[in-house]
């Protein structure tokens, strides 16, 4: 319980930190990108429109408190104003078109490469200095190392356009209507297959080297070598003595793995012009519109805050030690 | 208990002969085992005594074929039951270790694994050896268990992180002899316990040993731990065992003891506290990487002679002792 | 033999020691990561010797491949490739590795000075960290860059830099706790030598080679995030970089033409370079953690001497 009290604490406390970052960023930006926009728009929206914009983005007497306690409100009740680019659609209605298409893609690939990296993690690490352990680290800082862009536009070109193996853009083709019909889920899959595969190669080497570390350390531990000497077989050394509690510190570097991958995301969606939140973010800052760019990167930081939030507590559930408060980590 | 006559002529549990291990480094081969030749007979307690970094555990490891990383069995074998285990197929070694012959190891706090139960890690070991067992015959084996260390059977559901450390030994002894094997290694086993657990904790071991009957190699540095428990005692010196006695033999001050036996014995209170040099015995352990030339322990001895530095003493027999030492007899004139 | 051990766990290492290095360039991954590193390099600093033309300079025939002319080929607006990709190396890795430099000094500062002091500060700090650690930072990048309009480098380093430093920050500071205790920190503090001083020369000299490894992927990522930046046209497109080279050729549809020479050797070169950092951590890695060590070697000659002990028994 209070490591549950304590974890979400965490979360509140970072969510808070996100808000405030999207508060203060366009009111100490040096040259006021704020007002440049305003005055850019001036005439062409609707006053009241301009007003709500000059009051979210500090272009007010009021005094800062009072600008951010009612910022504060407006966020937590998802009232991210209008988007321009959407105009007069607001904020908060493109956000729940794409969030969907994000989770799905960057979820999924998160998923894969996680379970793939650390099985191969585990794998290289069990047979220590064998010809995957030699190979599949060195192959794996250079799929890391690809720019994900670079990668997208690779796939796209080989598996997209010249092969015509997959579709090249969008999240489904626009001659079908969204349903839960099987030929539907297909069209889907199969437009998904290309940005996620991107997405998995660039993150699998991570995973599959923290694993392998970790592994090859929990394998030295004393109680690996007991459970080998009282005779329970390899695969269950393997799996519920080593790879069991190598994995406790992989998780806990869940977090930021998830933030590199909804990094990758935006590149990626926007290569594929995949409907999601990353290309949304990338309209929106290409038509500088800040309350659109401000919604999308709060739901961002929320979605990778609430599923580092709910790995903790699978962790809590993984690991006994943090039940009694907290000796497994900090 | 037996006496040694009548052991000699039953088969041996445990023989261990010409034994030699090295751990090869950068430097060379660290000889950490020395052509060690013992046996151990059924129901016996032998004590191996030596200090810190004499090689006892590694000849424990290397008896159990747990060796790990760069060290090597250069020589000699290690039979078990009659059976050379280093021969075995890895599945029947497996199979064939822990259900005759176990282990309590030096670092017996972090032998138990964090994120499974005491119980689950009980049932493990029962499992693995008797796979036709049911969960509820395992469950009874493991409560058991759990009375002979005197364990509280509510703890069988608890982490190991939730136990004390005397209690999580008490699990480990009770993995060690779940299986019920002829010969349990004890590697320290009280080692990182306050007196009174440890005080305990040996209690037990006897007890426990006269109701379920098993042979144990008990390693310590503690003369004092060892000379109540074992009748016999094998003293380790730079890999080497440089004398077989008996606990008896250690108490009286005037029957022949190896120079190094004797330096130990003048030491006793000392050596409770692990960190403070061996008084009575000038200088430090030896180089394993470069040891002397003859005896290995004529650096600090006080008895040498040239002979000493020129020739290996065998292990002599004496009485029901044996000493390798080649003034075993005429220091006698020297002791003050 | 204890205190012998326990005394040589806590000596001072001395980085980098003779020995240090020497094992680090026996590592065949080290080295080749080495070779690539200086390669680059190289190819950075030497820019103005290698280029035959300006970068800029698009009086050319666009979108010709690779010839004897243009090595690889030009743009479709014109300029040469490989004049672009030369002058692109410099611009990459003087923002990737300054950016990688600035986010390191503050691991340093945020994640080592407050560990070692303890108290309040350490938590409040430990806290931040953790925050900056969840909160995703591209993305972040992206709508800072956005309120400044069309970057520059200069201000590329920076965003890059200030937002890239919590990873690192944390194991920085996971180590430095594990310094706080040992004897020769405590023989320190009681020879009466100041906090900072303790800081800095006697944590600091021990934590080199993890500070090497956090400054590594520290530059990896400002080179990716740099990439990435440039692609989405958030920075200043006209300066030649390996980023902007990417988005141009996305932009001018270099694939669709069928001209894979003006999106291969960018792309390609950011795997690289990065990998050649990756591979350079690797030699550090098995310094300071010798269980890591894969020497497939060392396997290969237990088994033969396993294989003689076998025939002796
Ligand atoms: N991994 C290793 N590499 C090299 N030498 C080692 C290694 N482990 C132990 N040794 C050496 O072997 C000797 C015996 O160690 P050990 O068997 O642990 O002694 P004990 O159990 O009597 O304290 C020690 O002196 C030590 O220097
Ligand atoms: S052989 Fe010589 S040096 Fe060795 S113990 Fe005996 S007297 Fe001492
Ligand atoms: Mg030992």
């Amino acid at each position: 319980m209070r490591y549950f009290a304590q974890r979400f604490g965490f979360f509140i406390l970072s969510l808070w930190a996100a808000i405030t970052i999207n508060f203060l960023l366009p009111r100490f930006m040096p040259g006021n990108p704020a007002e440049v926009m305003i005055t850019r728009y001036q005439g062409r929206l609707n006053p009241l429109v301009l007003h709500s914009l000059e009051l979210q983005f500090g272009i007010s007497h009021q005094p800062l408190w009072q600008q951010y306690v009612t910022y504060v409100q407006n966020m937590i009740h998802g009232q991210f104003g209008l988007s321009i680019t959407y105009y007069p659609v607001p904020v908060i209605s493109v956000i729940e078109n794409s969030l969907p298409w994000t989770l799905g893609l960057a979820g999924t690939a998160t998923v894969v490469s996680s379970i793939l990296g650390v099985l191969l993690g585990i794998f290289a690490a069990w047979k220590r200095g064998g010809m995957a352990d030699t190979l599949l680290p060195v192959v794996t800082t250079f799929t890391s190392a690809i720019p994900y862009q670079w990668l997208a536009l690779l796939l796209l070109y080989i598996f997209g356009f010249s092969l015509g193996w997959f579709p090249t853009a969008h999240s489904y083709s626009a001659t079908l209507s969204p349903s839960l019909h099987p030929a539907f889920i297909g069209n889907v899959l199969d437009h998904a297959i290309l940005p996620a595969t991107t997405m998995i190669v660039t993150a699998l080497g991570g995973w599959l080297l923290g694993m392998r570390n970790n592994m090859i350390h929990t394998l030295g531990e004393d109680y690996v070598v007991f459970a080998e000497a009282k005779g329970v077989t390899q695969k269950r050394l393997k799996y519920m003595y080593a790879a069991r509690n190598a994995m406790l510190p992989s998780l806990t570097g869940f977090g930021m793995a998830l933030g590199f991958v909804v990094g990758g995301s935006v590149l990626v969606e926007s290569v594929f012009s995949y409907p999601g939140i990353g290309y949304q973010l990338v309209t929106a800052v290409q038509n500088e519109d800040y309350p659109l760019m401000q919604g999308l990167f709060l739901i961002i930081a929320v979605s990778v805050l609430l599923a580092n939030f709910i790995v903790e507590m699978l962790y809590g559930k993984l690991d006994p030690r943090v039940k009694k408060g907290g000796a497994g980590r900090s | 208990m037996q006496t040694s006559e009548t052991m000699e002529r039953q088969t041996p549990i445990l023989e261990v002969d010409h034994l030699t291990v090295v751990y090869e480094t950068a430097k060379g081969d660290v000889i950490a085992v020395r052509d060690v030749s013992f046996s151990l007979y059924p129901n016996e307690i032998m004590g191996l005594i030596g200090e810190s970094g004499s090689g006892k555990s590694t000849m424990a490891y290397a008896i159990l074929r747990m060796l790990k990383g760069a060290a090597r069995v250069v020589h000699g074998t290690v039979r078990i039951l009659g059976k050379d285990i280093y021969l075995l197929s890895p599945e029947e070694l497996r199979k064939f270790r822990w259900s005759h012959f176990s282990m309590v190891f030096q670092s017996a706090m972090n032998a138990l694994n964090p994120v499974m139960t005491v119980e689950a890690q009980v049932i493990d070991t029962l499992k693995s050896h008797r796979p036709h067992l049911t969960r509820l015959e395992a469950k009874e084996r493991a409560l058991e268990l759990c009375e002979l260390v005197r364990i509280d059977p509510r703890y069988l559901k608890s982490y190991p992180h939730e136990l004390s450390g005397g209690m999580r030994q008490r699990i480990v002894i009770a993995i060690a002899i779940a299986l019920e094997p002829s010969l349990v290694i004890m590697d320290e086993p009280t080692t990182a316990l306050d007196v009174v657990v440890q005080r305990s904790i040996m209690d037990q071991i006897r007890d426990i040993q006269m109701r379920v009957h098993f042979s144990i190699l008990f390693i310590s540095h503690d003369f004092s731990l060892v000379s109540e428990l074992a009748t016999r005692i094998a003293i380790m010196y730079a890999g080497q065992i440089v004398e077989f006695t008996d606990s008896h033999s250690l108490e009286d001050r005037m029957s022949l003891h190896h120079p190094y036996t004797e330096g130990l014995w003048n030491a006793i209170p000392k050596l409770a506290n692990r960190n403070i040099v061996i008084e009575g015995i000038p200088g430090g352990p030896p180089n394993l990487l470069k040891l002397p030339e003859g005896c290995s322990f004529h650096p600090r001895c006080r008895y040498k002679s040239e002979i000493c530095s020129a020739q290996t003493p065998e292990l002599k027999t004496y009485g029901t002792y044996e000493i390798a030492c080649h003034h075993v007899l005429d220091k006698e004139g020297h002791h003050d | 033999m204890s205190i012998q051990n326990d005394s040589k766990s806590n000596r001072l290492r001395t980085f980098p020691g003779v020995q240090a290095i020497r094992n680090f360039l026996k590592d065949t991954r080290a080295k080749t990561g080495i070779i690539i590193f200086t390669f680059f390099s190289l190819i950075a600093i030497l820019a103005p010797v290698l280029t035959p033309y300006n970068p800029n300079d698009n009086n050319f025939v666009p979108l010709t491949p690779p010839s004897l002319q243009h090595w690889l080929g030009t743009t479709g607006n014109g300029q040469d490739v490989f004049s672009q990709f030369v002058w692109g190396a410099r611009t990459s890795l003087s923002i990737g590795l300054l950016a990688g430099l600035i986010s390191t000094v503050l691991s340093v500062l945020i994640g080592m000075y407050p560990g070692y002091r303890g108290g309040w500060m350490d938590r409040i700090f430990d806290t931040i960290t953790n925050v900056f650690l969840v909160i995703p930072s591209l993305p972040l990048i992206i709508v800072i860059s956005s309120y400044v309009h069309s970057a520059g480098p200069w201000v590329i380093v920076f965003v890059i830099g200030l937002t890239g430093w919590a990873g690192g920050a944390r194991v920085l500071r996971a180590q430095t706790l594990t310094y706080r205790n040992r004897d020769f920190i405590s023989a320190a503090k009681l020879g009466g030598s100041s906090e900072l001083r303790i800081l800095v020369w006697e944590i600091v000299p021990n934590m080199l080679s993890l500070i090497i490894s956090n400054f590594m992927f520290g530059t990896l990522g400002a080179i990716l995030a740099e990439a990435g930046l440039e692609f989405l046209g958030l920075g200043n497109v006209s300066v030649v970089s390996w980023g902007t080279m990417l988005y141009w050729s996305d932009s001018g549809g270099a694939l669709l033409m069928g001209a894979w020479w003006w999106l291969l050797p960018e792309g390609l070169a950011i795997a690289l370079f990065g990998m050649s950092l990756a591979l350079m951590n690797f030699g550090i890695d098995q310094l300071t953690n010798p269980r890591l060590r894969s020497d497939s070697l060392n396997k290969k000659k237990a088994r033969i001497k396993r294989r003689e002990s076998n025939a002796n028994i």
